[in-house]
């Protein structure tokens, strides 16, 4: 029985096959509707997730499967102090598989230490998040055509965003990738990760703070929101706010071919007027990972579909 | 300085200088009532100046929490008055209820009875992160 708790548990191949599932079910959703039947999905959020929660609960029902959960932790018996691994011990007994978010970190993993049935994370506090991530292979792959072979660049909150540091180790496992990393100085990737993961895998990459400077060489921009509350003062944020929010204006000189990316939820750093230019995919992207959900939940209760 | 030889248990070898009671209160050793010796500050051909713990019992001792305070120590194991083997320490690959995570969103600060585990993630540079949140441990002990 497997988990999945750190996107790094999978490896390249079964990212692969995962990504090839989710393309199969885009193609053939009639085949898929109902292989799940009789089996239920438990989604245990202990903070409130409107998207993550609901893309989990969809995939379900598109497997023909059920749902049943709670989607905050006052309606649970966390509020009456119950320990996650009694949660997930209690819920091992009604359900075939959990979906957990949880504001504490690796909270899901002692979730995974106790139920026995598979836990799938669905974001820890600011510490992983890997369904995103699979969100976000998916949605480079049917966007690019591959996962191998181009130049992405992450702008704004690289520090504190969580999805892109599990991008950026999950893409450090393929090849001819080259990294921009766009943020002021206060919201750089930490070091560890860019010694730990770009370093080490001999991944090219450079640092700015200007999007401008690097956006013709772009095929891929991540943009993360830029928090206020990350700043140490008023006057930085103030100075830095505006550099890192995409307007048409900035993408003029971008390629044709550029893929937007965003994980959502977005406050101002795309413009709306960006919704429509075909090379925003962050809405693409939010029905991506409701393909790799339903392609991980198959994984994880080894369901075959022939 | 003379200290008496042991019949059966442990000397503890080649642990810095000023740092055995440090480990003394690590590996729990004053809840014994066996013979214990500490000696601080021996001459050392390698080290200058080393401290040594001397244990006159057969205990069931954690090399485990040896190897993770400092991986130059060498543990004697005396039987009979015989030394029957020398073990050199290693950084082991995982550590329970030695350190607590410090990082306050995690798990184990709230759920009190989750072992607090570390794992070895870079050797090299003796990196411990912890199993839950990946925080890295920043005080050693």
């Amino acid at each position: 029985m497997r988990s999945l708790i750190d996107i790094l548990e999978l490896t390249t191949k079964e990212l692969d096959e995962l990504i090839a599932v989710a393309e199969d079910i885009i193609a053939n959703p009639a085949k898929y509707a109902e292989v799940c039947k009789g089996k239920k999905l438990a989604t245990l959020f202990f903070e409130p997730s409107t998207r993550t929660r609901l893309s989990f609960e969809a995939a379900m029902y598109e497997l023909g499967g059920n749902v049943l959960g709670f989607s905050e932790a006052n309606s649970s018996s966390a509020a009456k102090g119950e320990s996650v691994a009694d949660t997930a011990k209690t819920i091992s007994c009604y359900a075939d598989i959990i979906a957990m978010r949880h504001p504490k970190e690796g909270a899901p993993l002692v979730a995974s230490m106790n139920a026995s049935i598979p836990v799938i994370n669905a974001g820890d506090g600011g510490h992983n998040h890997p369904t995103q991530t699979l969100a976000d292979l998916l949605t480079i792959k049917r966007e690019k055509g591959s996962l191998s072979g181009y130049t992405i660049g992450f702008c704004g909150d690289l520090k504190f965003g969580r999805t892109v540091h599990s991008l950026i180790a999950a893409l450090s496992r393929y090849e001819n990738i080259k990294v921009v990393l766009i943020s002021p100085d206060e919201l750089k990737l930490p070091d560890y990760i860019r010694k730990d993961i770009l370093e080490k895998n001999n991944i090219e990459f450079i640092q700015t703070e200007s999007l401008e400077s690097v956006m013709p060489e772009l095929d891929i921009l991540y943009m993360t929101r830029v928090q206020r509350e990350r700043f140490f003062n008023e006057a930085d944020y103030i100075r830095l706010k505006d550099s890192y929010i995409l307007t048409p204006k900035k993408l003029e000189t971008a390629k044709g071919s550029l893929t937007i990316m965003h994980p959502l939820p977005r406050v101002n750093e795309i413009s709306v007027a960006i919704d429509s230019d075909p090379r925003a995919a962050y809405f693409k992207q939010v029905l991506n990972g409701k393909y790799m959900r339903m392609a991980l939940i198959l994984k994880l209760l080894e369901v075959e579909v022939k | 300085m003379k200290v008496d030889s042991i019949k059966n248990g442990f000397v503890i070898d080649h642990i810095p200088a000023g740092k055995s009671m440090e480990l003394y209160s690590l590996l729990g050793l004053e809840e014994l009532d066996c013979q214990i010796a500490i000696i601080k500050n021996a001459p050392s051909r390698l080290m200058g100046k080393k401290d040594i713990i001397k244990i006159d019992a057969d205990i069931d001792l954690s090399l485990e929490v040896i190897g993770f305070f400092d991986s130059g120590i060498t543990v004697n194991t005396i039987k009979n008055e015989e030394l029957v083997s020398k073990t050199h320490m290693e950084l082991p690959l995982k550590v329970e209820n030695v350190c607590k995570c410090k990082n306050p969103r995690c798990i184990t600060s709230t759920e009190q009875e989750l072992s607090h585990i570390f794992r070895l993630t870079d050797r090299e540079n003796k990196v411990y992160r912890c199993l839950y949140c990946d925080s890295k441990l920043k005080s050693f002990i």
